[in-house]
């Protein structure tokens, strides 16, 4: 199997890490080698967040260089823009359909990109846009919008969903397994 | 059994393996987890030590006393701990001591891009370069031995990006070694001029026998591919040239200083050309291409100097007509860190604008007042830098120039800790007059929130004794001490303004806990009431990310605000109201005995 780079990205404190803690976890489970990547440290106050898997027969670089990610995952819209740059030409862009001003747009200095889903077809035009706001809020359970959207991206993948399934168990506290397979099959079924 | 490890579990592993007895260190990313790591392991005894200078001499202790010692810090720490690194090159080892520096190339959390492999050929050390978290595993087991066997602290490079990646480790057992018996030994650890000439001989000859070593050592490893290009590559750089130019021969250093000069000469003669991919400066090129002229190497005629490096770098580097035609995305806004919702430090920074002071900054999150909309920091050299900054800027001010005192050092509690209190005794000894501000969260904030000598706690999270900063503050011969709420603007205005209007020197010490520490306070996000919002901004200048503005009104961002109220006090119009529904002011849950003496109880 030829190696495949996924990107996973958002704002600080939208379970970005955990979500690429259990795609590695399903892909070790899946018998690939893999390896993640990311930068702790300034990311933590707020600011962007990018992390990588990569996996396949053997993996050498942690990171991707540009142009060269297979998907990309999105957790909010200006950061899609912002990665974008690591994908292939027509790579799959998933991407929540949620904003979260930066800084020197709340003070007003700056404007934040209305035409966000416009720019990013000049790149690709393999796009999906999903809320997983709305989808978590209608289970009742915000903090599940993350692994909804890792439903999304597992839908693209070919690893079973039994895997998924029990690295979610191993993964999330016992009481809050039952609402995030809900979720996950929410977004892996597509509807 | 099989792991996903970062780079830095995998050090703390390796060390466990090895028989490691002790670690110390002082946070700092991208190094701070291998501690972290390190003292879950019941057999290693670990400690937060207050800098890195002291934790390298406290594990040089540990090995005079017949321990295997591990300490680790970022780069520019290591610049901190140099000096003991110099001598304890000379005098050597007794238990194995392992010295860990973390780089960090694009300078993800950095002030600067040093490249640290120049430390082992300046103090002349033994240095492995691992390139994924299995190496770094290996490598540290490994290095403990191999520092007892030659007599040498053996350093580990790691960077940001080997540290943090995760990949698959095989994990190993302990295996158990004896802390060896001591012994005085005063003609090799009483680094006396005398001692040290003779010593000097024994460092030299060990650097011979190390050469030795690294030609025999199995991960100096060539790899024989295509013979028309040969790569010699160390570190994470490897893995990226190793990915983009499968076809080619490579020689992987894992042991690189000193170089293996032998196979790196059996590989210059079986390629035609070679070209080296090493991350930031030009070392090994410049060693190889000194000691074997007339071999075509290339290197940072084709490698950029500048920046980390990644796969695509590196293939568009070295075959300049793959590079790809970029598509134009348009402008971005960037999304910079910011100091978070209900951040202590938020008020501080707030006043210092308006006050217009000098302020001469430190090394923690607080660095982050810097940027707009506070902009209340004039520079930021190095840690514990702001107190003897604000002394020079004032010595000119006020002394050389008879102008009126406005200078302030602003400096985090931990890092006051860490090197602060030097400065402060230096201020107070030559008659300084500078003003500091001392930003006590209670914890080393920055680096993931470890704790400190003033948290009363140690790396294990047992109670320990509390050093209180006032005591030092007042010791040192401070005459003039504060300490202050920072929620409570109105009275930390007032104490600042009168201490940069005295003539001697004044420390105020602001006292909140971080407010990621403190999640559990009850707290009832406050609301704009539009009607009364005359768009004037003012709360925007706060910089909190809760805070928004749109269509002219400032709103409120309920799953972002912990309440501190700082908003509701710079609004002219009370616009912000800090009563919650039930009518209770907010200032009642952020009670502040209870949230700063209590926070323990709050905790995990």
């Amino acid at each position: 199997m030829e190696l495949q780079s996924i990107i996973i990205c958002g704002v600080g404190g939208q379970g970005i890490l955990l979500a690429s803690d259990v795609l590695s976890d399903v892909l070790i489970d899946a018998g690939f080698d893999v390896k993640k990547s990311e930068v702790h440290g300034m990311s933590q106050r707020g600011g962007d967040v990018v992390s990588t898997v990569r996996y396949g027969e053997k993996v050498y670089s942690p990171i991707v260089g540009e142009d060269e990610a297979d998907m990309i995952l999105a957790f909010e819209r200006l950061e899609a823009l912002r990665t974008l740059k690591y994908l292939k030409k027509d790579g799959k862009l998933m991407i929540n359909d949620f904003k979260w001003d930066p800084l020197p747009v709340a003070t007003g200095t700056l404007e934040y990109p209305e035409d966000v889903f416009e720019r990013v077809k000049r790149k690709t035009n393999n796009i999906q846009i999903v809320d997983a706001v709305k989808v978590a809020e209608e289970l009742g359970n915000i903090r599940v919008a993350n692994v909804y959207l890792l439903g999304v991206l597992a839908k693209e993948m070919a690893v079973k969903r039994d895997i998924w399934e029990s690295v979610i168990k191993r993964r999330v506290p016992e009481k809050a397994v039952e609402v995030n397979l809900k979720a996950f099959d929410k977004g892996y079924s597509g509807n | 059994m099989k792991k996903l490890l970062s780079g830095n579990e995998a050090i703390a592993r390796g060390a466990w393996e090895g028989g490691a007895h002790f670690g110390a260190a002082y946070p700092g990313t991208p190094s701070t987890e291998i501690l972290e790591n390190l003292s879950k392991y019941e057999e290693v005894l670990t400690e937060w030590s207050t800098n890195e200078k002291v934790a390298l001499e406290v594990a040089i202790g540990a090995s005079f006393g017949g321990a295997r010692a591990l300490v680790a810090q970022k780069h520019v720490g290591l610049n901190v701990a140099a000096d003991p690194l110099f001598s304890v090159s000379y005098i050597g080892v007794t238990g194995g001591l392992v010295i860990v520096t973390a780089d960090d190339p694009g300078m993800h959390s950095s002030q600067n891009e040093q490249d640290n492999r120049h430390y082992a050929r300046a103090a002349k050390l033994a240095m492995f370069e691992p390139s994924d978290s299995q190496e770094a595993k290996e490598f540290t087991r490994m290095a403990f031995a191999l520092s007892e066997e030659y007599d040498i602290p053996v350093l580990i490079r790691m960077t940001t990006r080997t540290c943090h990646s995760k990949s698959i480790v095989e994990l190993g057992e302990r295996k158990e070694v004896e802390i060896k018996e001591y012994q005085k030994d005063f003609q090799k650890r009483v680094i006396l001029p005398s001692h040290a000439r003779k010593l000097h001989v024994e460092v030299e000859e060990r650097l011979k026998k190390l050469k030795d070593f690294s030609n025999n050592f199995e991960y100096n490893k060539i790899e024989w591919n295509s013979k028309d290009v040969g790569i010699i590559a160390s570190g994470v750089a490897y893995q990226y040239a190793k990915e983009v130019m499968p076809e080619a021969s490579f020689l992987k250093i894992s042991f690189s200083y000193p170089l293996p000069d032998k196979k790196i000469e059996e590989f210059l003669k079986g390629v035609k050309k070679v070209i080296i991919v090493e991350e930031n400066d030009p070392i090994m090129e410049t060693e190889i291409k000194a000691m074997f002229p007339g071999y075509e190497i290339h290197g940072k005629d084709m490698i950029p100097m500048i920046n980390e490096l990644n796969p695509s770098i590196v293939r568009e580097s070295i075959n300049p007509e793959e590079k790809k035609e970029k598509v134009d995305l348009g402008d971005i806004p960037p999304r910079p860190p910011a100091l978070c919702p209900g951040c202590p430090h938020t008020g501080v920074f707030y006043i210092l604008n308006q006050l217009k002071a000098i302020v001469a900054g430190d090394i923690g999150c607080y660095t982050l007042g810097a940027l707009p909309p506070l902009n209340a920091m004039d520079s930021c050299v190095d840690m514990g830098a702001s107190v003897s900054n604000a002394h020079g800027l004032d010595t000119v001010f006020r002394k050389l120039k008879g102008e009126k005192k406005r200078v302030v050092g602003v400096i985090g509690d931990s890092t006051f800790f860490h090197s602060g209190i030097t400065s402060l005794i230096d201020l107070v000894y030559n008659k300084g007059a500078a003003t500091i501000i001392i930003l006590d969260n209670r914890i080393t904030a920055m680096t993931g929130h470890q704790e400190n000598p003033g948290s009363g706690k140690n790396i294990k999270g047992e109670p320990t004794k509390e050093i209180k900063i006032e005591d030092i503050v007042r010791a040192v011969g401070v005459e003039d001490v504060h300490v202050v709420d920072p929620f409570d603007l109105k009275n930390l205005k007032k104490v600042i303004n009168d201490a940069i209007h005295t003539d001697e020197p004044s420390v105020i010490i602001t006292k909140r806990p971080c407010a990621l520490l403190f999640r559990k306070v009850k707290w009832s996000p406050l609301k704009v009431i539009p009607d009364k919002c005359v768009g004037c901004k003012i709360c925007v200048r706060l910089g909190c990310p809760a805070i928004s503005f749109r269509d002219n009104k400032a709103v409120i961002e309920p799953t972002l605000c912990t309440s501190c109220g700082l908003c509701a006090d710079v609004c002219p119009t009370d616009a912000i109201v800090p009563v919650d529904e039930s009518g209770t002011n907010i200032r009642d849950y952020w009670d502040y005995d209870e949230h700063v003496n209590n926070r323990d109880k709050e905790v995990k």
